[in-house]
């Protein structure tokens, strides 16, 4: 064989093999989206944003657990961020290099990876357990505790990559440092640490441990933070759970409303806030 | 070594007294002493690591955002001691700008590019900083190429462009000295150009310093020219003596093109 052949042989499994491991990863993915489309498209109807999740064997929707996850979302998504992205900024621009730098990098990576039940049962500890009762604003605590490493973590990496002499530039103006922050730096990785809070966003729309020890669930209207309320990740969990029918299908429903949200963000974190050329 | 060259009035803008630097441990540069006179363009040339560039972002404490980077000795600027501990850094680079070898224009307008380092300095009206913008960018050889798109992101010019924006950024601070990092090794021969003829119009307002490795290029532009090796001032004069009848061995070697 020449070594031609052998090298385009080579290639050709290689490839194939490639391939393969792709398509396998692959059809997994579809095989969840295809399911998702198919049972949650034929549970969908206008009721679902008009009326309430109701008892078995009633029509009913699940307009009090959009309206819920929205509020608790929203909420820990604003408790979050701020502190978030003010860490990033220590991080990546004040005390990166020093020992209280590396510490806290190195705690938010443990809480990047820490499972989200272990946050629920905290939250539970310290503020379910303290005030007697599941609530609202505890499952928004629980939310934003999530988002806070991850947001930690993109700001502080979109940062590091803003060239130093981007900074330098600034600094050779007679900008003073939270200018040279504020006006050049974040701007420069604006792109990224919207990306990062975007991502954030969708990670905890879906999540269901830390909800079932904090929020718990609500079958009825209510916008009291401090009473449980309902939620489309623990609704699902519930009714899909059941063994009644109707239940199963607004659970489906469910699921596919969460999927094409967090479908949507990440396509918009991509799409919209892909880095600006020509940097 | 007597390093003023006679005749003719020079005013000193810069004076450099056994100034050493330091990354570190490492001494970077060794008890330099000279000065860079007013109006003039001086221009630093040397084989790569031997300090230009250093020297350079001394002058300005640049050096500064670095920990473990420090000068001793004494830096003149305007008359005052700048190594000093109470100098006023912000004050100091507002009279001191610099350009860099790379463009680097912020991630905002061609407009917001100018007005961000003057913003800094001065509170100008909405009026006043209209003209600042349209006077710096006129300066910098760049208003006709750019007075139609000043609201269009800096990044989506060209990057002789980009490096005149850099410099008109600069200019419009008002400073007194122009420090000058390599500013067209990132370019090609057109907007270097462009530059070096620019440099001959800035020098009638503003002192200049520029580092460059390109030899014809200091021949080209510069009045003065120092030539520096492993840290140390090797040899400082009148650009034309330096190139035509270097007194040290070693300059002549380097500028013509026996080393480096």
């Amino acid at each position: 064989m020449t070594l031609l052949a052998r090298r385009k042989l080579i290639n050709y499994f290689a490839l194939t093999l490639s391939l393969a491991a792709m398509s396998f990863g692959l059809i997994w993915l579809i095989w969840i989206l295809w399911m998702v489309f198919e049972q949650g498209i034929g549970a969908l109807s206008l009721r679902l944003f008009t009326e309430m999740t109701p008892p078995p064997g009633v029509p009913g929707g699940l307009l009090n657990a959009i309206v819920g996850s929205a509020i608790m979302v929203s909420l820990g998504m604003l408790m979050a961020t701020p502190v978030a992205i003010l860490s990033g900024i220590y991080l990546a621009e004040y005390g990166g290099r020093t020992w209280l730098g590396r510490a806290t990098r190195f705690v938010n990576d443990i809480l990047l990876s820490a499972p989200s039940i272990v946050i629920g049962l905290f939250v539970y500890a310290i503020i379910v357990a303290q005030t007697g009762k599941f609530s609202a604003l505890a499952g928004a605590v629980a939310l934003g505790l999530l988002v806070i490493p991850v947001v930690v973590r993109t700001t502080d990496d979109m940062l590091s990559i803003v060239p130093s002499t981007l900074r330098e530039a600034a600094f050779a103006l007679g900008a003073p440092k939270w200018k040279v922050i504020t006006k050049v730096t974040l701007r420069a990785a604006k792109a990224g640490v919207v990306t990062g809070v975007l991502l954030a966003l969708a990670r905890i729309s879906g999540e269901t441990a830390p909800l079932l020890f904090t929020a718990l669930s609500n079958q009825f209207w209510s916008l009291d933070l401090g009473e449980p309320m309902a939620n489309l990740p623990v609704t699902i969990f519930r009714y899909a759970m059941s063994p009644f029918t109707d239940w199963q299908q607004l659970a489906w429903a469910g699921v596919f409303l969460i999927t094409v949200g967090v479908l949507t963000l990440n396509i918009i974190a991509r799409i919209a806030f892909r880095p600006m050329r020509g940097h | 070594m007597n390093i003023t060259p006679d005749n003719e009035s020079l005013v000193p803008e810069i004076s450099m007294r056994n100034l050493d630097f330091y990354y570190g441990k490492e001494i970077a540069l060794k008890s330099i002493n000279l000065d860079i006179y007013w109006g003039k363009v001086t221009a630093f040339i040397g084989p790569s690591g031997c300090g230009k560039s250093t020297l350079l972002r001394a002058i300005n404490r640049m050096y500064d955002l670095y920990p473990g980077q420090r000068a001793e000795g004494e830096l003149i600027v305007c008359g005052k001691n700048i190594l000093a501990k109470d100098v006023d850094t912000i004050g100091l680079r507002a009279k001191v700008g610099m350009v860099f070898q790379k463009p680097t224009p912020f991630p905002m307008s061609i407009y917001e590019n100018i007005a961000f380092g003057v913003s800094m300095h001065e509170k100008l009206s909405r009026r006043q900083m209209d003209d600042r913008v349209e006077w710096a960018l006129t300066k910098a050889a760049l208003w006709n190429e750019v007075k139609d798109k000043l609201r269009q992101p800096g990044t989506g010019l060209s990057g002789g462009q980009q490096q005149r924006l850099c410099i008109a950024r600069c200019v419009a601070v008002k400073p007194r000295v122009i420090l000058l990092d390599e500013p067209t090794s990132a370019l090609d021969p057109i907007s270097t150009m462009h530059i070096e003829a620019l440099i001959a119009e800035l020098k009638k307002e503003f002192t200049i310093a520029i580092v460059t490795h390109n030899m014809q290029q200091a021949a080209r532009v510069s009045d003065f020219t120092s030539y520096m090796y492993l840290g140390e001032m090797i040899e400082f004069g009148r650009t034309d003596d330096i190139f035509v009848k270097p007194k040290d061995k070693r300059t002549e070697d380097y500028i013509t093109g026996r080393f480096g």
